[in-house]
């Protein structure tokens, strides 16, 4: 069996641990129970066919399910040793620590780059003594955008290219500052090479940050995380290091869909 | 802006249709009637705007654009001292649609805000046709409200106020065009993708300032388009005006004052005794005209910012 690269310490400590968890829109039930340990600084995959429930589950770790009309959740998520469901949390409070980067790039059509940069810290008045130029220079260059910006700050965010929106969108969310960012298939909506792009980048956050992030390319949940998850229709089937999962699953249904027996 | 070009699939489809429609005579008399149908309309523009311009014409030749745009006094009807200066009318066209859009731009923009963001779908089905249907009073019943309620009312707070006056037919104008700066500001605003929306939450951000400063700026032209065209709609109304402004054409900005709109003064030369064909008479096409021009200026830039909406929200 072969390592995953970077190997993981033996037992890393558990930035997320997801249990009984289960979503519904109406009457449909989306997550029919999920347990599952999300170990801090490492990137983890959620794979699975369309429809298995993935985004909404991590949509359910920052509490973004709930905000859909006729959306509801149940059970556990605690984010360190905090329940988010507890009723004392406030949702947007707890989306400062756990951000979100989404499918298609959304950059804000209003702002310049600058702005969008610095739109979270902005619209949470949390600028305080901060220096624009720093947090946007800083946000940037963890993007590996700044290089190519630098020089039209200024200029429409929605001006860039689908890649370097995505990668805006990515230093919007890091210029908050989160301790977790969950990515909803953030290359979707990009060609390869946009997307290796961000699976370079995703290589230098994991150093500092607790990454979730579900993807329909089974090449790239190898090539960027530590540890994968299966879901098949509301249920986790199979939760192991990345490359238990691709070399020898435990499940058949698992074994099925990264040989592309179904998917 | 770069929007993208789906107007090249079109010429295909006009090709085919072409083909397919001449596929009987039934259809070719059906075919003619429907543009003719379309073409009256264009004729009958055409046609107001043609008797509008030879009318004007006659009037310029007598009246010169100098004295006419380098007049403060508005006294076509003065037997010994008449002047032609258009700007006491477009002084209280003026100040009358600004006090009209002071109120109906707020109150438009808030109650589309809550429309759109904040009330549950039950609730915007219930409210938007009520709102609606302030835009179906006649502007009569708010001529008369202005002139016998609104102002005595305002006159018990507003010293020097007259009895014809800009203020309250202004406000009540506000009133009638709230509706549409909140339907057409809504429709912006709830066409702005919730991708955005999300972004902002995603953000941490609270809701009041993902929709104040994500959400309400990106609707920006279409709000835009929706306070252009109030504007155009509150030069171009005449009723209110004409009953409760006081009909006395003077080059004031002070709100109290009575005063007389383009609009107001077209009413009043056009019911009353001037002969036709009179230079007096012809007063009316010259104030016509910029009215016109007024109104049109302000409908290209909806038509401009309402394209650029489109293009948009495409993309």
């Amino acid at each position: 069996m072969t390592l995953p690269s970077p190997p993981p310490t033996t037992e890393p400590a558990m930035k997320i641990r997801v249990s009984g968890l289960k979503a519904w829109f109406g009457t449909h039930e989306v997550l029919k129970g999920i347990d599952l340990p999300i170990p801090a600084r490492e990137v983890t995959a959620i794979i699975g066919p369309s429809g298995c429930g993935k985004s909404t589950f991590i949509r359910c770790l920052n509490r973004m399910h709930e905000l859909v009309t006729g959306a509801r959740s149940e059970g556990q998520v605690l984010l360190d040793d905090t329940d988010v469901y507890a009723p004392e949390v406030d949702p947007v409070l707890l989306r400062r620590r756990v951000g979100m980067v989404f499918q298609k790039p959304n950059p804000f059509p209003s702002m310049s780059i600058r702005e969008n940069v610095l739109a979270g810290l902005r619209l949470t008045k949390r600028m305080g003594g901060r220096k624009p130029a720093e947090v946007c220079e800083k946000a940037l260059r963890q993007a590996a955008l700044w290089d190519e910006v630098k020089d039209k700050l200024d200029k429409p965010g929605t001006s860039l290219s689908g890649g370097q929106q995505q990668r805006l969108c990515i230093a919007r969310t890091l210029a908050v500052d989160p301790e977790v960012v969950l990515m909803d298939e953030p290359c979707s909506a990009l060609d390869p090479i946009a997307t290796a792009r961000i699976e370079d980048l995703l290589h230098d956050l994991r150093r500092d940050y607790t990454i979730i992030i579900v993807t329909h390319n089974l090449q790239q949940a190898t090539r960027v995380s530590n540890r994968t998850g299966f879901f098949l229709q509301g249920e986790l089937v199979e939760f192991d290091l990345t490359d238990k999962i691709f070399t020898s699953p435990q499940d058949r249904r698992t074994e099925d869909y990264i040989t592309g027996k179904f998917g | 802006m770069s929007a993208p070009a789906p107007e090249v699939a079109l010429p295909a489809v006009a090709a085919r249709t072409r083909a397919q429609r001449a596929s009987g005579p039934g259809e070719r008399v059906i075919e003619l009637g429907l543009a003719a149908c379309s073409a009256v309309s264009i004729v009958v523009t055409v046609g107001i705007v043609l008797v509008l311009v030879f009318e004007a014409a006659e009037f310029f030749r007598a009246v010169p654009l100098t004295k006419f745009f380098g007049d403060t006094e508005w006294t076509p009807l003065f037997k010994d001292n008449q002047h032609f200066g258009i700007w006491p009318l477009v002084m209280g066209t003026l100040v009358t649609s600004a006090i009209a859009m002071a109120v109906a731009l707020p109150f438009g923009l808030l109650a589309a805000i809550y429309l759109s963001e904040y009330a549950a779908p039950r609730t915007r089905r219930m409210l938007k046709p009520a709102l609606e249907l302030l835009a179906g009073v006649p502007t009569i019943v708010y001529g008369y409200f202005a002139l016998t309620v609104l102002t005595p009312f305002l006159q018990q707070f507003i010293p020097g106020l007259a009895g014809g006056n800009m203020l309250s037919p202004g406000i009540v104008m506000g009133i009638l065009i709230i509706p549409m700066v909140s339907s057409l500001a809504e429709d912006a605003i709830y066409a702005v993708p919730d991708s955005l929306r999300e972004g902002a939450l995603g953000l941490g951000a609270g809701k009041l300032p993902t929709i104040l400063r994500v959400v309400v700026p990106s609707a920006w032209s279409g709000i835009a388009a929706a306070m252009t065209l109030a504007v155009s709609r509150a030069i171009g109304e005449t009723m209110i005006v004409a009953i409760a402004a006081g009909n006395q054409a003077k080059f004031t900005t002070d709100p109290r004052e009575p005063a007389e709109t383009m609009t107001a003064y077209i009413v009043n030369i056009s019911k009353g005794d001037i002969p036709n064909g009179t230079l007096e008479y012809r007063t009316i096409f010259a104030v016509g005209l910029v009215l016109f021009a007024m109104t049109l200026t302000m409908n290209l830039i909806t038509y401009r910012l309402s394209r650029r909406l489109r293009a948009q929200s495409r993309a």
